[in-house]
């Protein structure tokens, strides 16, 4: 399954062209800033706005072709919808909401029961609260289940934390982490949030003013020297490694690269070996060595090889792309190192890694 | 400084008021209120009124009925010209009016008329035929023609053959639109109304024989606040007049 | 009994034609509502402002028109006629056409800002969980809106119980038929009976203030309902 979708919309201060082709599993994160079109783009998914250019494929049946003036109005798509507010129907209660939806569907379709739903999302004690009484986290919450209750074959999520405070956010991360793990269908999700970003999304789409401007895996977008995105103080890379070991004594976990025998071990609880943890590592905390030096407090030293690299937003650093085994890295090094250690594209060289942040 | 300025303006306030004043009590206006179906004789009389005596008319035209209420509630009227006689009676009866100054200054004609031309025979055999929908008439327990028009359909027989029929306007005049509009194929009205210079203006009519009913007679009478008011007496005096007589009665009216 | 039979039977009357012009109203203006909240088109401005003319004209004035246009030469009238209705002035069918133009803006538009505000969010909502749009406007738009309809409710009854102009041109006074509340009591102050005139208007004014009442207080008893 593949979302395929080709639109063109036109706003008298504001056009949009994208072309998108999205996995048809995992997380795809629509990303850029606001009023880049992200929320368009979605809407054209979800059918609710209608682009005057478009072909919309999901899952081989075709939504909209406005070259065969083709639409299918959007209570006809089996997609699930969460809004940035979660605009639940304040003149119900949250039970009555949340089987708005499950009660539309054909009682043959329904595949995720209320009680599903309710524990996936941890709000079976507020089934008979009216929204209003109800915090912002646990509305957003609300929302998201009454959108999964239709039983849908693409989950459609508008930045449904950006209405949200810190704490609430984090309140509810877990939740769509839980998602992403337990749901087997396709979510496309809209950020302008590197943080929910690094979290969630396995596939990263990036758009800026109507226009996508990269879209890929996402350890391989973030690694690409050619976008803002690795200039930032923040760069980084994500990673999703498995578990491998786990060492008592030091409450190390030993985590495998994807596709390869390299490890990395971080500070972390037992975890069952196998199972995946997703990890991120910043491009300022990579250094360069030339030789596997062991004599540090350095954990991680891993072997590497230069691919690119490119100046910095400030001209007194540097950034170098590298290929650990396959993994996609990035290291932030002054311009002066870089000249000392001679970089170039092909070279060998040991990546040093002072930590490693555990995204969940 | 600032006292001073105060009283100069008071005063000159004070002194506005009074001319202003005086120009309303300028001994020549008087006030009267007109029932509606006297309405264009009186603008008629005015214009020679106010030639011949130098006295201003101010009319207000109305429903008997309501000027009674307005009259017995301060209403600033010197002369009242009413649409029947009892209304300026009873006034009589209860102090309101200056004794002795009330007179019949008109007696109104009911006419049968319809807006179509021919309807209407001479004899106003189309009633007895009773082929029409809607016959209209004014309020008769509120519009002295309506309590004529009730009387003639008594003395014809036809009350209970017209019951269904009727349709009632809350005075002449609207009694008079529903004719004209043709709602009603059939109206009772005031012949003022569809009369000008000896003669039908439009349509066809039916003038009622006067033995049919009680006469309509419209009374004036002089109001208590007109009593010192020499215009009022002026004006009494003048309808009384040949010149007023003719152009009343060239509107329909008997006198 | 200090209310004759006619002023009882005038009370019913008003209070039948009141309950038609609201429940016709509520039919008609429900439409007309929606499409003046939602409607972008640039016939929007004309037919708001024609649907608000009624709170601008003396109501005298409606009913004269009402009486040119409903009447045999007026084109409505033309029309009725060809139909074989005849014309329906003088008739309760024409109070009730004649109290549906001219109560129209009390009750559209408080529905108007009622769909206005519940705004299109809901809608949208609603097409996500598998509404259609008429579903979405029965299952959504209609309770979100119920304090609009109460009040258009209200406030088309209201009106129509005090309407007296109108009526009074195209009614013709005729017991059971067209003679409601307002025409009677000024019937009887026209005819110089006070007394009466008072009783009814007493007792008209106790009828609607206990309809009122009971209405507002129902609203404020209820939670999320305003």
């Amino acid at each position: 399954m593949t979302i395929e979708a080709r639109l063109q919309l036109d706003y008298p201060a504001f056009s949009l062209a994208v072309d998108l082709q999205l996995p048809g599993r995992g997380v795809s994160a629509l990303f850029g800033p606001s009023g880049s079109g992200k929320t368009s783009c979605l809407r054209c998914l979800a059918g609710l706005e209608k682009a005057g250019n478009a072909y919309i494929e999901v899952n081989g049946e075709v939504w909209q072709d406005s070259s065969r003036k083709l639409f299918v109005a959007p209570h006809k798509r089996p997609i699930g919808y969460v809004f940035q507010e979660a605009s639940l129907f304040e003149h119900l209660s949250v039970r009555g909401n949340l089987e708005f939806g499950w009660r539309r569907i054909p009682r043959n379709q329904r595949k995720v029961r209320l009680d599903q739903a309710c524990e996936l999302l941890g709000i079976g004690h507020l089934l008979d609260r009216q929204p209003l009484n109800l915090s912002g986290g646990e509305r957003q919450r609300v929302g998201i289940a009454r959108a999964l209750l239709t039983s849908p074959q693409l989950l459609l999520l508008d930045e449904p934390l950006a209405a949200l405070d810190s704490q609430r956010k984090s309140e509810i991360l877990p939740y769509l982490e839980r998602l992403h793990d337990e749901l087997e269908i396709p979510l496309v999700y809209i950020s302008h949030s590197q943080d929910e970003v690094a979290r969630l999304a396995d596939y990263l789409v990036l758009i800026e003013q109507g226009r996508v401007k990269a879209s890929g895996l996402i350890g391989e977008t973030l690694a690409r020297l050619d976008l803002p995105l690795a200039l930032g103080d923040d760069a980084g890379v994500i990673v999703e490694g498995r578990v491998c070991s786990f060492d008592p004594t030091y409450q190390l976990l030993g985590l495998k690269l994807p596709d390869s025998q390299l490890q990395v071990r971080v500070a972390h609880a037992q975890m069952a070996i196998g199972s995946r943890l997703r990890f991120k590592i910043q491009a300022r905390d990579v250094s360069l060595s030339l030789s596997a030096d062991s004599q540090s407090s350095i954990l991680n030293r891993l072997p590497v090889r230069v691919t690119g690299q490119r100046l910095a937003d400030n001209s007194a650093h540097v950034l170098v792309s590298l290929d650990a085994d396959g993994t996609p890295m990035l290291a932030r090094i002054t311009r002066y190192s870089c000249d000392q250690l001679g970089v170039h594209p092909g070279q060998a060289l040991w990546a040093q890694i002072k930590s490693v942040a555990v995204l969940a | 400084m600032k006292m001073r300025a105060s009283r100069l303006a008071t005063t000159g306030l004070c002194a506005l008021l009074v001319a202003l004043n005086l120009g309303t009590a300028w001994a020549g206006e008087v006030q009267v209120a007109v029932a509606a179906n006297f309405t264009a004789p009186i603008q008629a009389i005015a214009k020679d009124f106010e030639q011949d005596t130098g006295h201003k008319l101010v009319s207000s035209f109305g429903a008997t009925g309501q000027f009674y209420t307005q009259i017995k509630n301060g209403a600033p009227f010197e002369v009242f010209l009413a649409a029947d006689d009892t209304t300026p009676a009873k006034l009589e009866a209860e102090g309101d009016t200056v004794k002795g100054s009330r007179f019949t200054y008109a007696i109104g004609t009911l006419a049968l008329w319809s807006a179509k031309e021919g309807y209407v025979d001479a004899k106003g055999q189309v009633l007895k035929d009773n082929q029409y929908q809607h016959l209209a008439i004014a309020n008769p327990k509120a519009a002295p023609y309506g309590l004529a028009a009730t009387q003639v359909l008594d003395k014809l027989k036809l009350t209970e053959a017209t019951k269904a029929k009727l349709v009632e306007g809350q005075n002449i005049t609207q009694t008079f639109q529903f004719a004209s509009t043709g709602n009603a194929e059939l109206g009772f009205v005031a012949l003022s109304q569809i009369y000008k210079d000896g003669k039908v203006t439009s349509g066809s009519a039916w003038i009622v024989p006067a033995e049919l009913h009680d006469p309509i007679k419209q009374d004036a009478v002089i109001l208590d606040k007109g009593k010192d008011n020499p215009a009022a007496k002026a004006l009494v005096d003048y309808l009384k007049g040949p010149k007023a007589t003719a152009i009343i009665k060239s509107y329909g009216y008997e006198l | 009994m200090p209310l004759s039979d006619p002023d009882l039977s005038a009370i019913w009357l008003t209070f039948k034609l009141a309950s038609l012009t609201t429940l016709i109203l509520l039919l008609v203006g429900t439409p007309i509502a929606w499409w003046l909240a939602r409607t972008r088109s640039r016939l929007r401005g004309p037919i708001g402002a024609v649907v608000a003319l009624p709170l601008v004209l003396p109501p005298t004035v409606i009913g004269f028109y009402l009486l040119l246009t409903l009447g045999p030469h007026g084109f409505i009238g033309q029309a009725t006629q060809a139909l074989g209705l005849g014309t329906v002035v003088f008739s309760f069918s024409g109070l009730v056409i004649g109290s549906v133009i001219y109560s129209m803006p009390f009750v559209v538009q408080p529905l108007q800002n009622a769909f206005a505000a519940i705004g299109n969010r809901p809608l949208e909502v609603a097409a996500t969980l598998r509404a259609s749009p008429w579903d979405s406007f029965f299952s959504v738009v209609l309770p979100q809106a119920r304090p609009g309809f109460i009040t258009a409710s209200i406030l088309g009854f209201a009106h129509t119980v005090g309407e007296f102009g109108v009526v009074l041109m195209i009614g013709g006074n005729i017991p059971d038929k067209t003679r409601v509340v307002s025409v009677q009591i000024y019937d009887h102050v026209e005819a110089m009976e006070y007394m009466q005139a008072h009783w009814l208007a007493g007792a008209m004014l106790v009828f609607s203030f206990l309809v009122l009442l009971a209405l507002y207080s129902n609203r404020q008893g209820k939670p999320g309902w305003s």
